[in-house]
């Protein structure tokens, strides 16, 4: 890595002279940045993988009959994309990668509370992701990344353990991370910074990890009594055998549904973040926002209910799990309705991670308001298991998540390698793939209330131009992410040097070095300001001084 | 617990002095009073964690108990009672021997604490011997033995009339107390009994596979207190040690009655 | 190209208030998620920092404004929540008149028994005008049990009953489909649904068609098998009642050692430890398959376990004896 011509002495720097050493330099490291710099390598190719199963889904799904794959082969790909995606990408990503980054940068520590904590997290996160990998290799799995039972304890005959062994792996990984968080946010925060100067990134991290924390431990005992049901043929879900496959259901939502918010909370983080920065202002309602992440931390615990109303579960609980979703729209809401107040008065720059942002906001919207049709029962009967569902959380988990990560990386790409990437590009490819986006997952909500189920190999004739629209928009979408992948690699060597704060944002993490020292802060710095802390006429004088010319 | 002990590699205190401080503050804390602070916390949390992962299992519990109360209340009759009592007993009295422990390194009698602890780790080993017997009578059961003993030795096999241990061979006898019958009642897979003695098996066992790290731990508190890391103003390692090996005991607490006694 | 549609058909009593429903939400979304964009483009543009406008006097909180955008999206939602909540009341509660029939899914089709034994394989043909109620259970793993045009969806689980009903108010063929992934032919397991004019059910009833056996296969190589398998569903239960020996003791003038089973389905049972229980269908099945898990007041926990005994077609033949009791009695 050509780090030469950067000022300074850097997290990314080397006294390494042999192989050996620069191995044990990179992998054996308790650095949190470069532990965030390996996850991010790692993420990104599960991404890949991910993506490439995806692209095989909607290749198939070109035509009403199944002629490229056999059905076997397909449910193998969609179970693949879905683990992947989910375990191995969207709940470790922004967390592991932008958090482990910046938590102990943005709160003034010099390093996460149990770095060697930290390593061993990405050593299972790795180790699960092999696990996940070989049961790929050797045959796959089919069974969905929702493992219903009694279809993968007793009925499925692919790799269910291996891919098991994986997901429970990886939520160690989780745990161990979540809990680093709240310890370090809790305890290493520099002299002053309180609990209302912290970023808001930051309140969205702990929310996160309280949900970590509280629900991975469930998922991994669930998975673990899928395992022994499937290896000793005892009945715990399986109804033939004595026992009740609802109980899988609601022990794997009571893990899943917040899982989704493990995976958009941090997203909600780095929007906030971007929002203000390009902005050139604080954030509207700050208190607000933080609160709104904790209550739907909250909240979330509360509505796995809704992932079974059609599943067998009473009349009662299916009101009253409806109740409980509404209510978790409404801090969504204020969310959007915060960033929006934001942009006023403010002083906008369509920077590439803005034009995320405001990407993000768009599709969220959309996402979440389906998610209210979702929650109303008697709409959900009817589109529940649907392409509407696949649509509904595409949007939130990728035109939500997926949008904030690549915000997110391309806001503090400057801070982690110290270069600028391709602003142009960087432009292009957040169009690219807000469109993409939207011709792919768009006309997925017509066909699912149309009425076509998901998983499904073979399809009606009726539904194919609507699926072919959606396969030329995953296309186009494929390409938006595979632009980013080059320009960003290319910046490391010909981008421009980025300087300690080339947003000129407000935040502990602007204030040091672009990389940051290996330390991060040589000394300890003491917080006087409140977060978002720009001057009033920050906004009026960033405008003053644009010249045509000027970035946009 | 690898979240208290000093990292002594030159580079990781390469840009601060650390005269101020001993050697077991780690470079990223300012303070040792942070350090314990973050390293109990963290201790909390993932006890929370834990909480969490036998709280599935005790979830999967309540839904079959109140599903089949009868059959979870005469299953109980065939778990060894006198055994696990005996257990409880041996957990808790290990409990105050931790406890001890942790006082005697807030006042720095590093023989105290290696006494103690050793104490603590042999209550946990015959915990564990206890549990192993209690399992190998279960599968005694199913060779056709009345004891471990007699299975050992190869002598006095008879007909089958027990299996406990879930799987193929499942067979819950007739009789409700002692089990000596050769007419079993419900025998094969599919029956709630078999549930019963699965999450027997796979509570039990999560728990003394936690046992199996308490001990470890305990072994390495040991081995850090005889190595002399352990002091008046330095003993966070035995007071989270001491945490953990709490958890493993109020977990069982909650087990035993839940197993032995429901009837 | 062929005619593709952008919307289901409306096919059934519930569709209708459903897809209103829909439309309002679509209505309010878009004036959310429609103006919302607008309001952020604007914003966008006006104060993008090439704008000289007046950006002094900035605002970071307001209370009023907090609030505005807290209550109004809640008593939308909650609106639209109770809206959702009757109707979703009234679509899990089948009407007393409702025609029967019993639907069993397994890895990979729909078997359909009709009340006077008639039998079909993923086909449906029900008549129009007429509540139907489905009793369905699996064989094997979890089904769902979707029909679109018609807006409803019920999984079906082994070893229990769930319950779905609907009118359809067209004449037609409908989609039928799994909608829970099911393993490898999940997406070969549709069908379709006929909806015919009573008249024309009622032929298509008494038309005695091909002979279905429960398995799937078509055609009769056991004569003996092939007759008892085309009955009634009621003879049929009340032949298996006798032959298992259930009639021995449950015996129709009360003197049984278990408790007669006139006029039990749909009522309330005492059971031994005083509480209540509602006998449906899922109560009757595991009476049947697990005798002693509720036992009724009075009487001893003596009965044997059939579990093994009784296919999934032979239990849906007895609860449809037993239920006939129930409607003797009525009378």
């Amino acid at each position: 890595m050509a780090t030469t011509a950067l000022p300074g002495r850097n997290y990314l720097e080397e006294d390494a002279t042999t192989i050996g050493a620069w191995l044990k330099a990179w992998f054996l490291t308790v650095d949190h940045k470069r532990i965030a710099i390996l996850y991010l390598l790692s993420i990104n190719f599960f991404f890949l993988l991910g993506g490439l199963a995806a692209s095989v889904i909607r290749v198939e799904l070109i035509t009403p009959q199944g002629d490229l794959l056999s059905a076997d082969l397909y449910n193998r790909a969609f179970t693949l994309h879905g683990i992947i995606m989910v375990f191995f990408f969207l709940i470790p990503g922004i967390p592991a990668v932008l958090g482990n980054f910046l938590v102990p940068l943005m709160i003034g520590a010099r390093d996460m509370a149990f770095p060697r904590l930290n390593l061993f997290s990405w050593y299972l996160y790795m180790a699960g992701g092999i696990f996940a990998l070989t049961a790929a290799i050797f045959g796959g799995v089919d069974t969905g990344w929702t493992f219903y039972t009694p279809f993968s304890s007793t009925y499925a005959n692919s790799n269910v353990i291996l891919t098991i062994t994986g997901a429970f792996i990886m939520g160690f990984s989780s745990i161990t991370t979540g809990v680093n968080f709240i310890v370090t946010i809790h305890t290493m925060r520099a002299p002053g910074m309180t609990w209302f100067r912290l970023p808001l990134f930051i309140w969205a991290s702990y929310a996160t990890s309280l949900i970590i924390v509280l629900a991975t431990p469930v998922i991994g005992i669930t998975l673990l009594l899928v395992a022994i049901e499937r290896l000793w043929g005892v009945g715990i879900f399986d109804p033939a055998l004595g026992g009740d496959p609802l109980l899988f259901q609601h022990l794997f939502w009571f893990y899943s549904h917040p899982a989704v918010y493990i995976m958009i909370l941090p997203g909600f983080g780095v929007i906030s973040e971007l929002i203000a920065a390009f902005s050139r202002k604080r954030i509207f309602g700050y208190e607000f926002i933080a609160f709104s992440s904790m209550a739907i931390a909250l909240l979330g615990f509360l509505v796995w209910g809704h992932h079974m109303f059609v599943s067998g579960q009473s009349v009662y609980a299916g009101l009253v799990f409806s109740f409980l979703t509404m209510l978790v729209a409404i801090p969504s809401a204020i969310k959007v309705f915060n960033w929006t107040a934001t942009l006023y008065k403010g002083s906008i720059s369509y920077r590439t991670p803005m034009l995320y942002a405001l990407g993000f906001i768009g599709l969220f919207v959309i996402g979440g308001l389906t998610g209210i049709f979702l929650g109303i029962v008697a709409i959900n009967i009817h589109v529940t298991d649907t392409y509407f569902v696949v649509a509904h959380f595409h949007y939130v988990m990728v035109g939500g998540a997926i949008m904030a990560y690549l915000g997110g990386i391309h806001y503090w790409w400057p801070k982690m390698t110290g270069r600028m990437y391709n602003e142009v590009w960087g432009g292009i490819s957040a169009l690219i793939i807000f469109v993409g986006f939207n011709m792919t997952f768009f006309p997925q909500f017509i066909v699912g209330y149309l009425g076509m189920p998901r998983r499904y190999h073979v399809y009606p004739q009726e539904f194919q131009v609507l699926h072919v629209l959606s396969s030329a928009g995953a296309t186009i979408l494929a390409i938006g992410f595979i632009i980013p992948i080059i320009y960003l690699t290319i910046s490391l060597w010909k981008g421009a040097i980025a300087g300690d704060n080339p947003w000129d944002a407000t935040g502990l993490e602007w204030e040091v070095s672009s990389p940051p020292p290996t330390h991060n802060f040589t000394t300890t710095p003491v917080v006087t300001r409140e977060a978002y802390d720009y001057p009033p006429d920050a906004a009026e004088v960033d405008a003053a001084n644009w010249r045509p010319g000027s970035p946009l | 617990m690898a979240t208290t002990t000093s990292t002594s590699s030159s580079h990781a205190h390469a840009d601060h002095g650390h005269a101020d401080h001993g050697p077991e503050l780690q470079h990223h804390f300012s303070t040792a009073a942070q350090q314990k602070e973050a390293a109990t916390l963290g201790m909390w949390v993932f006890l929370v964690t834990e909480v969490m992962l036998f709280g599935g299992i005790f979830m999967a519990y309540a839904v079959y108990r109140w599903a089949f109360p009868d059959i979870w209340a005469e299953a109980a009759y065939h778990l060894n009672t006198p055994l696990g009592t005996i257990n409880t007993v041996v957990l808790l009295v290990s409990s105050l021997t931790v406890a001890l422990a942790v006082s005697a390194a807030e006042a720095g009698k590093r023989t105290r604490i290696i006494q103690l602890i050793v104490v603590t780790m042999l209550l946990g080993l015959a915990f564990l011997g206890l549990k192993a017997y209690e399992y190998s009578e279960k599968f005694a059961h199913c060779a056709g033995y009345s004891t471990p003993i007699e299975w050992v030795t190869n002598t006095n096999q008879h007909a089958v009339y027990e299996c406990l241990v879930p799987g193929q061979a499942f067979l819950f006898p007739a009789d409700k107390t002692t089990g000596a019958s050769n007419a079993p009642t419900v025998a094969g897979q599919p029956t709630p009994y078999q549930l019963f003695f699965l999450l027997y098996f796979i509570a039990t066992g999560l728990h003394a596979v936690h046992m199996l790290i308490g001990l470890a731990i305990m072994s390495y508190l040991v081995f850090i207190t005889w190595r002399g890391t352990i002091s008046s103003t330095y003993f966070t390692p035995v007071e989270i040690g001491g945490l953990y090996w709490h958890l493993i005991d109020i977990v069982w607490v909650f087990l035993f009655p839940l197993f032995y006694l429901v009837h | 190209m062929q005619d593709f549609p952008l919307f289901p058909e409306q096919a059934s009593t519930f569709a209708g208030p459903v897809d209103v429903l829909y439309w309002t939400l679509v209505g309010l979304s878009l004036i959310f998620g429609g103006i919302l964009p607008f309001i952020i483009l604007y914003l966008m543009v006006r104060y993008h920092r090439s704008q000289k406008v007046d950006r002094t006097n900035q605002l970071h909180s307001s209370l009023p404004l907090e609030l505005t955008w807290t209550v109004i999206p809640l008593v939308l939602v909650l609106t639209v929540f109770f809206w959702g909540a009757f109707l979703y009341i009234d679509m899990r509660t089948p009407p007393d008149d409702s025609l029967e029939i019993y639907v069993i899914g397994k890895q990979w089709m729909w078997h359909v028994q009709h009340p006077n034994g008639k039998r079909e394989n993923n086909e449906l043909h029900i008549p129009i005008g007429q509540p139907v109620k489905l009793i369905m259970t699996s064989q094997d793993v979890i089904h769902s049990f979707y029909i679109p045009d018609f807006r409803v969806k019920q999984d079906v689980l082994p070893g229990r009953y769930t319950i779905m009903w609907f009118e359809a108010t067209q004449p037609g063929e409908y989609h039928l489909f799994c909608a829970e992934y099911c393993g490898t032919e999940h997406s070969l397991m549709v069908g379709r649904v006929v909806a015919l004019r009573l008249a024309d059910y009622e032929r298509w009833l008494a038309t005695p068609g091909e002979i279905i056996l429960p398995d799937g296969s078509v055609g009769g190589a056991v004569p003996a098998l092939v007759e008892a398998i085309g009955d009634p569903m009621e003879l049929a239960g009340g032949q298996l009642f006798a032959s298992l020996g259930c009639a021995g003791c449950h015996r129709s003038d009360g003197l049984g050692i278990g408790p007669n089973l006139a006029g039990l389905y749909a009522s309330e049972v005492r059971l031994t430890d005083g509480s209540l229980v509602f006998a449906d269908e899922n109560y009757l099945r595991e009476s049947i398959l697990n005798p002693g898990a509720k036992i009724a007041a009075g009487y001893a926990n003596v009965m044997p376990s059939y579990e093994g005994q009784v296919s999934e077609d032979q239990m849906n033949q007895l609860l449809a004896y037993i239920k006939s009791l129930a409607d003797a009695n009525v009378e």
